[in-house]
């Protein structure tokens, strides 16, 4: 079998049905617009071409690259489809991925489809396209390395929403599951960030018109650029956070009355637990902390300039 | 070179098989559905939606081990759950004392890890008979019967279609990266990783323009056929007693399946 | 629902003077500059059977995109005396039946079903039409039972024949292939030649296979850089071995020097 399942795609019973449900809700959503959304964009050319890039993205998933000792990195292709393609289209093209991953190898579950088209999809193209969305009239450089930074931020964020949604449904001990979650995306999302800026790079340079597909001007570029920028945020600073105080997430959820709401409760935390993994907790946490800093300044800076220049014009 | 990654159908000639593929779609979510209502815990229900899977295994003509043998793919993901056994909740089992940690594995943890595992089982069994049973085309019609927006079902049907070529271009270009990726004796290759990674990106750079390439081929071919924007597809399928009486009858199994869940 | 269809049935197909296809200097160039076209005189009376041979990059398959208005708008092609023009491309599509070179390209939908009722479809016609005209097209290209298969599922020859299947269950009165047999083995460019003797259909046919233009076209078309450069009786410019060699052909009876 020549398809191997990257560790984000939920099967079903691992999720409860509230929490399914919620993320059902936020993708039909987000999915119906998509689907209006693109009609205007791309036209009757929209059909054949999303279609193809769908194929695409499945196959390219198969493109594996040699990390070290045995394992490889994947390729998720989200972010580098909402950027080429609009993240609208985007959206759509991850849904019917992940519906065929999930309907054809049962590769992630179908009643809990609505997550994972919501981690893989969703997130991805608001993230990526949103920071994209910001540095469109930079220099090459730059654009590049906001994609890849895009790619990256995407990927660890759809590893922590994964993880709180694993974590809601009482499946799996939070101070256990985000470590590991992060810890294995990261470095996933780094094969994701280089595979995206190098990919793009190759088109910039062989097919540049194929970039000015989704017509940025039309498209209402401030709301994903701030909603890009607000969950980059929250994914950055959260991760750290939960990593190293798991305590004070399950008090605040607990308090919001969002826990208890399946058949059971998530775990409290017992004092013995909070030692274990803090080695690896730290670790993330630095990482994602110091990362997450480098982006924060580089998006206000890259926000700052775009002000900047809006005013002069 | 066939590479059948995408047919999942076993023809033959059973009952099933000729379902209405929207009764077959529906019965699979309510299955999945109502594994997911049960409580952790609830074994004889759980054996009675098993029970079930295995009467479908044996009518659809493809085996009583079929579903058994391919569902060994949600295995690795079974992983995750297992912090599950460490719930604080329930009396413990055990104390595993790895030295840097200490793991309590407790009753009520158990049952949850594998009522967790026993549902996730059952659930990835259910989809694959669906797909074995059905063929793809088909299932698009009763997902668009079942009111799913058409751009989205066409878009599957493309990524369906073309799945077989673009892999097969996949194929090839990592068969070509091998043909080149020879070794001196004695000399440790294989690049840097980040040449590996530039090489990686320009295959999916390649790949991606072919597949662009290629999509507005097609969409000359659809133009020349008349294509002006809206998708238009024939659904040939009716619903005849059969199919509503087996819909009928599998809610009412459900039923009863809850039933034995949750009122012991 | 289905909009009922124009008549284009009962359009008057003019006598040879009028012809089913007339192309009038046409000039083209690609958006990047490049002149693919320069001044192309073409007619096509209807029931001929026309080759149009020539090298790659001669400006064949550019040509060909001309006849149904995916290029040029507003070019000096006339269809069946209809003009191309935005209000005629519905019809003008209808009655140019164009093959493309990759079936894979050609054959997008789930099934052979699918893909040869995208045509009817889309014309507007009714359901019971659509069936029938699938049917009648199926049987034309001798692959009665193929309606449920799954394209990937069939070899090179069969998706030629389906390819064009789809293009003759719209039911034209030009059949515009592009190199129909390459790619194909032997058994399969013979079964192919022999369906294509049998078609009563007028055609247009680009090719680098002048054994089968032997056996299938009395008229053949030589371009060259954009030209046409030779148009005339199959038989008389095949045996013109100089000319052939000029544009980069060679003739089906070519003896290598020893």
């Amino acid at each position: 079998m020549n398809y191997s399942p990257a560790p984000l795609h939920i099967p079903d019973g691992f999720l409860t049905i509230v929490v399914s449900l919620i993320f059902w809700l936020i993708t039909i959503g987000m999915v119906s617009l998509a689907v209006s959304k693109t009609n205007r964009s791309l036209g009757e050319k929209q059909i054949p071409i999303m279609g193809v890039m769908a194929a695409f993205i499945f196959a390219a998933q198969m493109l594996n690259f040699p990390i070290a000792g045995g394992t490889s990195g994947h390729f998720l292709g989200g972010t580098l489809a909402a950027i080429v393609l609009g993240p609208w289209a985007g959206i759509l093209v991850m849904t019917a991925v992940v519906g065929i991953q999930a309907l054809l190898f049962q590769d992630g579950g179908l009643l809990v489809m609505g997550a994972n088209i919501f981690n893989m999809g969703i997130l991805t193209a608001v993230i990526g396209y949103g920071l994209y969305r910001m540095v469109l009239h930079q220099k090459r450089g730059i654009r590049l390395a906001v994609a890849g930074g895009g790619a990256w931020i995407a990927t660890m964020a759809a590893a922590l929403i994964a993880s709180l949604q694993l974590w809601l449904s009482g499946t799996t001990r939070l101070e256990i599951v985000l470590p590991a979650m992060l810890g294995v995306h990261a470095l996933i999302g780094l094969g994701e960030a280089l595979i995206t800026v190098a990919a793009l790079a190759y088109i910039e340079q062989t097919r540049p018109d194929v970039l000015d597909l989704n017509n940025p001007a039309k498209e209402g570029g401030r709301g994903w650029i701030v909603a890009g920028v607000i969950i980059s945020l929250l994914a950055v600073l959260i991760s750290p956070l939960a990593s190293g105080n798991p305590d004070g997430l399950e008090k605040v959820a607990s308090d919001l009355g969002f826990l208890g709401s399946g058949l059971d409760a998530p775990f409290q935390l017992l004092p013995d637990y909070s030692i274990p993994f803090l080695g690896e907790t730290a670790l993330s946490t630095i990482l994602a902390g110091a990362v997450g800093a480098i982006v924060l300044i580089g998006i206000i800076f890259l926000l700052g300039r775009n002000l900047r220049r809006q005013d002069n014009s | 070179m066939h590479v059948d990654i995408v047919d999942q159908y076993h023809f033959k000639n059973s009952w099933i098989h000729e379902l209405d593929p929207r009764v077959k779609v529906l019965i699979t979510v309510l299955f999945i559905l109502s594994n997911a209502i049960l409580p952790d815990g609830s074994w004889p229900a759980f054996a009675l939606s098993w029970l079930l899977l295995l009467v479908v295994n044996d009518q659809s003509g493809l085996g009583l081990g079929f579903t058994l043998k391919r569902s060994v793919v949600a295995l690795p993901f079974a992983l995750v759950a297992v912090s599950a056994l460490f719930s604080p909740h329930g009396s413990p089992l055990a104390v595993w004392d790895l030295g840097f940690i200490t793991l309590i594995p407790t009753d009520f943890g158990l049952i949850r890890f594998v009522s967790i595992l026993i549902r996730s089982w059952l659930s990835v069994q259910i989809a694959i008979l669906l797909v074995a049973t059905t063929q793809f085309p088909d299932l698009l019609h009763a997902l668009e019967h079942l009111r799913l927006p058409r751009t989205l079902t066409t878009i599957i049907a493309f990524l369906f279609r073309y799945l077989f070529v673009l892999t097969n271009e996949v194929f090839r270009i990592l068969r070509a990266r091998e043909a080149r990726s020879a070794g001196l004796p004695g000399v440790n290759g294989g690049g840097t990783l980040s040449w590996r990674i530039k090489t990686t990106g320009s295959m999916a750079g390649q790949l991606f323009l072919r597949s662009y390439e290629r999509s507005d081929r097609i969409y000359q071919a659809m133009i020349s056929r008349g294509y002006t924007g809206h998708i238009r597809t024939l659904n040939p399928h009716q619903m005849v007693r059969l199919d509503w009486f087996i819909l009928v009858a599998a809610i009412f199994l459900l039923l009863i399946i809850q039933f034995v869940g949750w009122v012991r | 629902m289905p909009i009922k269809h124009q008549s284009i049935f009962e359009l008057q197909i003019p006598e040879c003077e009028g012809d089913i296809l007339q192309i009038q200097d046409l000039h083209f160039s690609y958006p990047d500059g490049h002149l693919a076209l320069r001044g192309i005189d073409l007619s096509v009376c209807e029931g001929e059977k026309v080759a149009l041979v020539g090298p790659n990059g001669a400006g064949k398959s550019t040509l060909m995109l001309h006849l149904n208005g995916i290029l040029g708008e507003n070019s000096p092609v006339s269809i069946a005396g209809l003009e191309i023009n935005k209000k005629n491309l519905p019809t003008i599509r209808a009655l140019v039946g164009l093959v493309f070179q990759n079936p894979d390209d050609q054959l997008f939908s789930p099934t052979v079903f699918d893909d040869v009722a995208f045509g009817p479809l889309h014309m507007g016609l009714p359901e019971e039409e659509v069936y029938k005209r699938v049917k009648k097209a199926l049987a034309d290209v001798h692959m009665n039972d193929f309606g449920d298969r799954l394209s990937h599922h069939l070899s090179m020859g069969q998706k030629k024949r389906i390819a064009i299947a789809t293009v003759l269950s719209m039911e034209p009165h030009i059949l515009v292939l592009d190199e129909p047999s390459a790619g194909l083995d032997p058994r399969s460019r013979r079964s192919l030649i022999n369906f294509l003797k049998g078609l009563p259909i007028t055609m247009l046919v680009s090719t680098h296979d002048l054994r089968m233009v032997e056996d299938l076209f009395p008229r053949m078309v030589i371009m060259d850089e954009g030209k046409i450069v030779a148009d005339g009786s199959s038989r008389e410019l095949l045996q013109d071995e100089e000319l052939l060699e000029a544009h980069g052909l060679e003739s089906p009876s070519h003896k290598v020097n020893s």
